[in-house]
């Protein structure tokens, strides 16, 4: 088994032009940011040729001047990889996932549902995990929404049950 | 050619004991597409994270589920421990591992019983429920609840484990044991069982990887992964056991995994007891978690759970990230179901034990917000509703018991 340091020293030796920064937080944990320009050649290099075959979930953060997307790749001996990827606040967006891992589908869709990250080549499909009709436009993991801004006609659509 | 005809299974069905919708398009008996739809149960918990101190959202990230809850704080409070860069003593790192493993011991025996229900095997359920108890009151006895046992605290555990309650612990483990020996039987003995579960909810070894199936469902398809193994954390790198897998990949395999696991908790539990070494069972945590960001993971009972949290110097989360293993699973039943029998659909959607709580995570009441202060009502006015209720809407006068209240 490689040391996340080995790890974090290999990555950085072959992959320098794709890479932004790339770090071993401790045993088991190396984090790396990659270019958006070169997100899919990264990508499916970490997973096909250095092991990350194993997708834990994908976190979108909205660091309010951009957004950012964080995959967590793990390995068969237990190290995790976190690869970053950037997206810019107007129209933000990252490619897909799915062609590699299917179940990739629902994480991607919280990314669109929760923080308005459009991913692009991702098939159409029911949305995750907001009702089908929370008001467009409406992101609620983004740093500037707050439950006020919640359109008043979703509340008189489904009424909550209250008329039994 | 016959005829296809959709069959909406949710998102309220009798048949599922949480909210989720199964659109399952038949061709005859058989099942020829499924659309998964979850998020019934979105409840906004990460968000709300954001808007609390860490210590409160320990207690809401408890809350996450009812079943695992002890695998979501723990999850989570490793993550701050690591941001904060806290060591938390041995002692408390056994008395976790020890929660957890009975925690795992309550849910694959609930699940054993579930899954027997489905199949109309309700013997099994009452027997596996019956001895669920008795690991329901040593969590009690232990933590003070059944659920939500609260025992974590960010720099180790709230409380201790004294000797008597050790003797109580391993008593209790010999019982379970041996109504697990009996489980054991029946599920590679009884003919009734292995013919109902075996070739229902197939996925291959292969699909299972590629749908990222995790838990007991990916281990009863072949895929030797356990984080308690892989990535160990608490005292599980100081234990010894054994990864229970496989290959038969149906709900008959996810059966015997879970009930050999049982197995494996047992011998963990001794193991943890009788090494549990002395000291003190936390260090005081700071108020203020130092920047930075963390990914924690944890082996459920159903998998796989993994939290990702970003500090930002203050008190209050930038951004916690929960990651549930039924999400994990959930597009794997789709595979699962694709052409089997309509009638194997409750038992292969209760085979990954799926839990939607954890899954869905988030959104508050949006609903009561403006109404809020009508809905509430005091202990004797919900009473007084609720025979009111019943008495206008289904005919039935329950008026003396209002009068047993005073």
């Amino acid at each position: 088994m490689k040391t996340a340091n080995e790890i974090a020293q290999k990555l950085k030796e072959t992959y320098s032009s794709y890479i932004l920064d790339v770090s071993a937080q401790r045993e088991r944990r190396v984090w790396v940011e990659v270019d958006p320009k070169y997100f899919r050649e990264s990508f499916e290099s970490f997973v096909l040729k250095e092991g990350f075959s194993i997708l834990s979930t994908i976190s979108g953060l909205d660091l309010k001047d951009k957004f950012q997307v964080i995959y967590h790749m793990s390995s068969e001996d237990g190290v995790v990889l976190s690869i970053k990827v950037n997206a810019e606040r107007e129209n933000p967006s990252v490619p897909t996932i799915t062609d590699l891992f299917p179940a990739a589908e629902l994480s991607e869709r919280e990314l669109e549902d929760l923080l308005g990250i459009n991913v692009t080549g991702l098939i159409q499909g029911r949305r995750y995990p907001l009702p089908d009709n929370w008001p467009k436009g409406q992101y609620p993991l983004r740093k500037d929404w707050n439950i006020s801004m919640l359109d008043k006609k979703t509340e008189k659509e489904t009424d909550g049950g209250k008329n039994e | 050619m016959s005829k296809k005809v959709v069959i909406p299974i949710g998102p309220q069905h009798p048949a599922l004991k949480e909210p989720a919708s199964f659109d399952v398009t038949l061709k005859g008996e058989r099942v020829a597409d499924i659309l998964v739809k979850v998020g019934y149960n979105h409840r906004g918990i990460e968000k709300a994270c954001e808007e609390r101190t860490f210590l409160q959202s320990v207690y809401l990230v408890e809350r996450v589920c009812g079943i695992c809850s002890h695998s979501h704080s723990t999850c989570f409070i490793q993550a701050i421990e690591e941001l904060a860069n806290l060591k938390i003593p041995p002692r408390a790192a056994y008395i976790r591992s020890l929660i957890g493993e009975l925690e795992r011991i309550h849910s694959h025996l609930l699940w054993l019983g579930v899954a027997a229900h489905e199949i109309g095997f309700d013997t099994l359920l009452m027997y596996s429920w019956r001895d669920r108890e008795i690991v329901m009151d040593l969590l009690a006895l232990l933590t003070g609840n059944r659920v939500n046992y609260a025992v974590n605290v960010i720099g180790g555990v709230r409380k201790d484990v004294s000797e008597e309650e050790k003797d109580q612990i391993l008593k209790a483990v010999d019982i379970l044991e041996e109504r697990t020996k009996y489980y054991v039987q029946v599920a590679t003995e009884e003919v009734t069982l292995i013919e109902r579960l075996s070739k229902v909810g197939y996925i291959s070894h292969e699909d299972a990887l590629k749908y990222g199936a995790v838990g007991p469902t990916g281990r009863a398809s072949g895929i030797k992964r356990d984080i308690r193994k892989d990535d160990p954390y608490a005292a599980y790198g100081e234990v010894d056991f054994e990864v229970i897998t496989d290959d038969h990949c149906d709900v008959y395999g996810r059966a015997v995994v879970r009930v050999k696991e049982l197995m494996q908790s047992y011998s963990i539990i001794r193991q943890l007891l009788k090494k549990l070494p002395q000291g003190p069972l936390s260090v005081v945590a700071p108020r203020l978690i130092p920047a930075g960001e963390a990914v924690s993971r944890y082996e459920a009972p159903r998998g796989e759970d993994i939290h990702f949290v970003k500090s930002n110097g203050t008190d209050k989360p930038e951004r916690v990230k929960l990651r549930a293993p039924t999400l994990a699973n959930v597009q794997s039943v789709a595979k699962m179901l694709e052409d089997g029998y309509l009638a194997d659909v409750p038992i292969v959607i209760a085979a990954i034990d799926p839990c939607f709580s954890c899954t869905d995570r988030m959104i508050v009441a949006v609903n009561n917000v403006s109404t809020a202060k009508e809905d509430r009502m005091d202990w004797k006015t919900l009473r007084e509703f609720s025979i009111d209720w019943y008495k206008k809407n289904r005919g039935v006068d329950f008026t003396k018991l209002k009068k047993l209240d005073k």
